[in-house]
């Protein structure tokens, strides 16, 4: 308990001196999981839309896999990853291994199918809503999913703020293929693992909060710039 | 300018899992008037209307139109029975269909607006459309699909779920339509309403029809025993 209550103190002391070890970390890990979630976005909501109208034959077996990848071990997504940027790997020659891409490759991978799976799922109900009325319309078939799109923005929000929340408290694979390496690819997650490892609790608590604080302030931020949650519009 | 009509439907069917939900059936239809579908439940009208309309697959038979079926379905529109809302405000519901038509963007809201003031939208334009009522938003789905000047409206028991004042204010609104040169082809089961807009009537009964003419002959002196047990209120299947 009294570590507890020493890393609230700690923690409100980085905080309100703006320690520049912390605003360092805390920058890179803000950087590293919001270039993911772009990224992950970019893939993951067309890939959602696409498989909600277009009928073909593989279309139940991609959302059984999209929805088996849910579950992905981070730790063997890192060692994949690892794998492939490794110098003797065939993406060896980019040198991205123990750099912040190498973190952020591994990042999108693992949101990219939570992300697919949520929005799928949105869409297709939208779809199921729309399907007369955009039909009777003759749209086209990127006119259909630029409308799905925009009109279920609120629910891909939700989509894009569940990845995010993964990939900000992800640990195992960017500890791997980012490698910890302070002033260059360590983040908030893996300073928490290393200061647990080092015993200092209070300070690993204290990261962490700051850590709670940084997902909370992105989604109220998120929730504000998307206009959520008022009454009588879209 | 493109020229829809004449069209012939020949021997057009409609098949689900084996069975003939509607036809054969063979009509031809002029670029005038109204022609109202109707029919006891179950007899067909709404796949009669998404047959022509192109958006129920024929399991037999063909629809030639005078122009191609592209450009025929280019100058269609369609209301339901159940409005669909796209998840926009009302002004952004109208501007839709101009939007993929490639209307620029102030000449589509100018557009916009004058429809939602014809059809007693626009103190609304800013709310939500699916939290209107439903004679607002059978309204806006009519605005919708007039506001690109369609040479064919078809409209599927459009004041189903409405009352009396709103079923007033939908009719008015077609009958406009009408006189500015829109073909409407709409089922209902409501004879007053086919009465007052009908020029001419198909009469379905099983998936075929029964009985087609002038409004007129066939409400004071239809022809099949279907159609007159229809008229006098009893039950046709």
């Amino acid at each position: 308990m009294v570590d507890i209550w020493s890393g609230i103190a700690q923690a409100f002391w980085l905080v309100a001196t703006l320690d520049a070890e912390l605003v360092e970390i805390a920058g890179r890990s803000l950087r590293v999981t919001l270039s993911a979630l772009v990224v992950a976005c970019l893939i993951a909501l067309p890939l959602a839309a696409l498989v909600a109208v277009k009928r073909f034959r593989a279309r139940r077996l991609v959302i059984a896999v999209l929805n088996a990848l849910m579950g992905l071990p981070p730790v063997v997504v890192g060692l994949v990853v690892y794998v492939l940027l490794s110098r003797s790997g065939p993406l060896g020659v980019l040198g991205l291994l123990f750099t912040p891409s190498a973190m952020i490759i591994a990042q999108v991978i693992i949101i990219v199918p939570l992300i697919a799976s949520i929005a799928h799922q949105s869409i297709r109900e939208l779809w199921q809503e729309y399907h007369d009325l955009l039909i009777s319309m003759n749209v086209t078939q990127t006119q259909k999913i630029r409308t799905l799109l925009w009109d279920s923005r609120r629910a891909l929000l939700t989509a894009a703020l569940a990845g995010f929340g993964r990939a900000i408290g992800e640990v195992g694979a960017i500890m791997i293929v980012g490698g910890n390496i302070d002033h260059a690819t360590r983040v908030l997650t893996t300073a928490i693992a290393l200061e647990t490892g080092k015993g200092e609790f209070a300070l690993a608590l204290a990261l962490g909060f700051v850590l709670i604080g940084l997902a909370v302030a992105v989604n109220l931020a998120i929730h504000w710039l998307g206009r959520t949650e008022r009454e009588g519009r879209w | 300018m493109t020229q829809l009509f004449p069209m012939q439907a020949i021997a057009i069917e409609s098949r689900r899992r084996g069975q003939r939900l509607v036809g054969p059936i063979d009509l031809t239809l002029g670029g005038q008037g109204a022609t109202v579908v109707i029919g006891p439940n179950g007899a067909g009208k709404t796949t009669l209307l998404q047959l022509l309309h192109g958006t129920a697959r024929l399991s037999a038979g063909q629809i030639n139109w005078a122009c191609t079926t592209e450009e025929a379905r280019h100058h269609q529109g369609f209301v339901f029975q159940r409005p669909v809302m796209l998840r926009r405000t009302v002004l952004e519901n109208l501007i839709y269909p101009l939007r993929l038509r490639g209307v620029p963007k102030d000449k589509a809201r100018k557009a916009a607006r004058e429809w939602a003031a014809r059809v007693g939208l626009e103190p609304l334009l800013g709310r939500a459309a699916p939290v209107l009522s439903g004679g607002e938003q059978q309204k806006l789905a009519l605005a919708r699909a007039l506001i690109c000047k369609p040479k064919l409206l078809f409209l599927d028991e459009p004041c189903a779920a409405l009352d009396g004042r709103a079923t007033r204010e939908i009719e008015m609104i077609l009958q406009t339509a009408k006189a500015d040169g829109t073909r409407l082809i709409l089922s209902t089961h409501d004879l007053g309403q086919a009465r007052r807009l009908a020029d001419d009537v198909l009469f379905l009964v099983g998936g075929r029809i029964h009985e087609a003419g002038r409004a007129d002959t066939f409400f004071n002196q239809p022809e099949t025993e279907e159609a007159q047990a229809f008229l006098r209120g009893d039950i046709v299947e």
